[in-house]
Formats: C-alpha cells, structure tokens, sequence
C-alpha cells in the first residue's frame, strides 16, 4: 500500500485569493509525486489534523515537480492547510482519478462553465488550451460567483479578458458598488451565448445543482450529453477506489471520476442521498 | 438585415411563422441607447418591450438608503420589459442601458391589438413570452439557493 504514502512537500507560495481561499505552491522535500492531468486532484495531509482531496490547480503545461492547489476554508483540514504559510510541510498522495481530457476537444470549440471555486480544477483546462491554442477552435470561458470578490485568480481573469483568442464571460449573483459586468446565474449567458452545439466540448465545474442546470441548459441548446464533462464530488478517502466512501451508484468517484460525461452522470445526479 | 431577418433571427421567437413575424415587424423599431441611458423608470407605466441585440441593460430597483440596486443585467439575445402584459401595466423594476446597446422595440399597444385579434398570432407570442420568464424564473431560484456560499457559512443546526 505504497499508495498509501504521503509525499513531504513544503508549502513555497501562498496567494491569497478571496476571504475564505488560497492558492498554495507546494515543492517536494523529497520524490516528487507523478506528473498531473488537468482535472485530477491530490489527497493533502495537513499534519496531525487530517486529509482531505483538493484538486490541481496548477498549468498542466509547465513540467516541473511543483504542485499548485486552490484551498477554500471550510473544515478543520481545508482550514490547516488554507492557513499554511510558506515553510509548513504537507502530505501529499496522488495525482488520482479520471482528469478532464482536453485532449478530446481538440479542432472542437471549448466552453468552460465554472461556478464559485469550481473555477480551481478548470483553470488547468484553460491552460492547456492556452499553451496549444492551435489545436482548438473557440475557447469560451463563463464564470459565476457569489460577489465580484469571490472571484479565484481575479488577475489571471483580467489578462484572460484582455486576449483575442479567449471569450470570457463573467456574472454574479449579487452586484457590489462598482461592478458593470453582468448581475445572474450562469445559465444566463449560456442560454444565449452563439454556441455550434455539435461542435462543442463543455467543461463544468461548481457546486452540483449549478452543474445540473448548466448541463441541462447545454443540453437543450444542442450540445451533445456525452459532450459535457463535469467534475463530480464525492466524500473521497484513500484516492485509489479501495474503500467505497466516495461511491456514487456504479461510479467511485476517486478512481471512476471525478470527471465524467453527463450522459453518465444525468441520471445518477437526480437520485437523491445517493 | 431587414427587420423581418432581425426578428428571424431572433432565438426566442424561432417557433413563430414567417406570417406572424411579418406582423410583428410591424410594430417593431430598432433603438440605441447609450451607457446611462434609461430605459424605463420603477413604477411608471408599462409600455414597450425590448429584445438586445447588442449591449447590456440592468434591471434595477431603487432602494433608499442604497440608491440603485441591479438584480440583473440581459443581453444579446435576451428580452426587456414584459410588465406591460399584466394589469395594471406598471414597471416592476426600472432597466438602465449599462453599456451602449442596439435593441429592437416593440411597440405594444399594437401588439397586444394584434394578440387580441388573432389569437395564432397572440398564442406564439405568449408562449414566448412565457419562456423568457420560465428562464428568469429559473435563474433566480439558482441565485436563491446561494450555491456559491462557504459550507461553513450554514449555521449549525440547535438540534
């Protein structure tokens, strides 16, 4: 059960993106873990408190043995390690499960669809079209959060909007003083957005409900079930399908997932408690 | 583009015949608003709908103490205004070009006129109607269930 094995790392970089997140650069005291695919996550161990799986945030493209993790306090173990300052030593086991593929909308159009932190796993996305802009066509980027200030990697959003290649789409639930950008729910814009739905490779990630609605809002707009890949989350444990608490009907979501086609996960995400 | 190929092209109204939206071009205009430009005030009386070709306007109610408050913002593609169908015809919310914005205009008096006479004409056009609202509706109820909110934000249960 080498699996089992935490990497040391130690935290390098601490960004500090909204109240409650923080964007951790995490170097190897020792072997590094594998290299990561965009969309997989790591189980992080914050030392004598616990561990939890937080997914990769980091460009996919740039081959070092960094780790970069987006961490949103909320439990004990998500806030020990959201308030690790450069220095601290973590655990680190991974990269597990079934990544986003982007490779599988290559001479497609891309349309990412993130809501709140979701936007963490999908930046890998984003970056790896980026860094091979010649292999897709349209990169669409709609975003949702609470207030503009929640918004992840709000410099990162800035240089996005400025380029050309890219079409991003910002909106919050509730305006703030100052904000000229669009005030609704993410489906809005996708309801109208100019869309090839047959076309069209959709990546979506948020809390689920808001991937129900932007899935089924995708849906009927055109785009193909099996088109629509969603980031699905589920109370993992060891990472590596072995003990069933992140089991989702016939999916375990650690080694099955958690990126999976809506035309496999539709039907599962409706049963409820399951 | 002729007003008949703007209405055609309009995604709301692609379950309308070719008949109907002739009818509709009828009572159509396109406007422009410049950013700041308002559209119609909370609480005068409801006339005119918009559907944005290009632009942005926020729906907004005035709050004291708060001034202005947007609720929401539509855009291309997107319609403005459907108090008018409901009595009596008052503006719920006021709406305010934020960005400058090409619309085209229904005048809805000749609207509802045309409804009325013809109810295959009125039935499409409701339907419609009904579905932008069906999808604001929707949209709201998402923004209600607050789903971007920290976990640990939920109080704790007393029990």
């Amino acid at each position: 059960m080498t699996e089992m094995l935490p990497a040391r790392y130690v935290v390098t970089g601490r960004t500090v993106e909204t109240a409650d997140s923080v964007t951790l650069r995490l170097e190897p005291l020792e072997r590094p873990i594998p290299r990561f695919q965009a969309g997989q996550f790591t189980m992080l161990y914050a030392r004598g408190v616990g561990e939890i799986a937080v997914s990769i945030s980091g460009d996919p493209s740039i081959v070092d043995s960094a780790l970069t993790q987006t961490v949103r306090a909320v439990g004990a173990v998500s806030r020990a390690l959201h308030d690790a300052e450069p220095g601290t030593v973590v655990g680190v086991r991974g990269p597990y499960g079934v990544g986003w593929q982007p490779s599988l909308a290559w001479e497609r159009d891309v349309l990412v669809v993130a809501g709140g932190v979701g936007l963490a796993p999908l930046r890998p996305v984003v970056l790896a079209v980026l860094a091979q802009r010649w292999r897709y066509r349209r990169l669409i980027v709609v975003a949702g959060a609470r207030t503009p200030r929640e918004f992840l990697y709000s410099d990162e959003l800035k240089w996005w909007s400025a380029r050309d290649d890219l079409a991003l789409e910002l909106t919050v639930d509730h305006a703030a003083d100052g904000w000229t950008g669009q005030v609704g729910f993410v489906t809005q814009p996708l309801s109208r957005l100019p869309l090839n739905p047959a076309a069209t490779t959709a990546f979506v990630c948020g809390p689920e409900p808001m991937m129900r609605f932007s899935a089924e809002m995708l849906v009927r707009r055109g785009v193909p079930a099996d088109r629509i890949r969603i980031s699905l989350e589920r109370n993992m444990q060891c990472g590596i399908g072995h003990c069933g608490h992140c089991q989702l009907g016939p999916l375990l979501v650690c080694r099955d997932g958690p990126v999976v086609d809506y035309a496999t996960a539709a039907e599962l995400l409706t049963v409820r408690e399951l | 583009m002729s007003m008949f190929d703007q209405l055609s092209a309009f995604a709301l109204l692609t379950g309308m015949s070719p008949t109907h939206i002739a009818v509709l071009s009828s009572a159509a205009q396109e406007v422009s608003f410049a950013a700041g430009d308002r559209l119609f005030h909370e609480g005068a009386p409801a006339e005119g709908c918009w559907l944005v070709q290009r632009g942005c306007v926020a729906v907004d109610a005035s709050i004291p103490g708060r001034g202005p408050v947007v609720v929401q913002t539509v855009g291309p593609g997107e319609v403005v205004g459907w108090s008018w169908l409901i009595t009596p015809p008052r503006w719920h919310f006021g709406a305010i070009a934020v960005a400058p914005t090409v619309a085209i205009q229904l005048d809805t008096d000749q609207l509802r006129a045309f409804a009325e006479h013809d109810p295959s004409f009125g039935y499409p056009i409701a339907v419609a109607l009904l579905t932008m609202v069906l999808d604001r509706l929707q949209t709201t109820r998402a923004r209600l269930l607050d789903l971007y909110r920290n976990p640990a934000e939920t109080p704790m249960s007393p029990l």
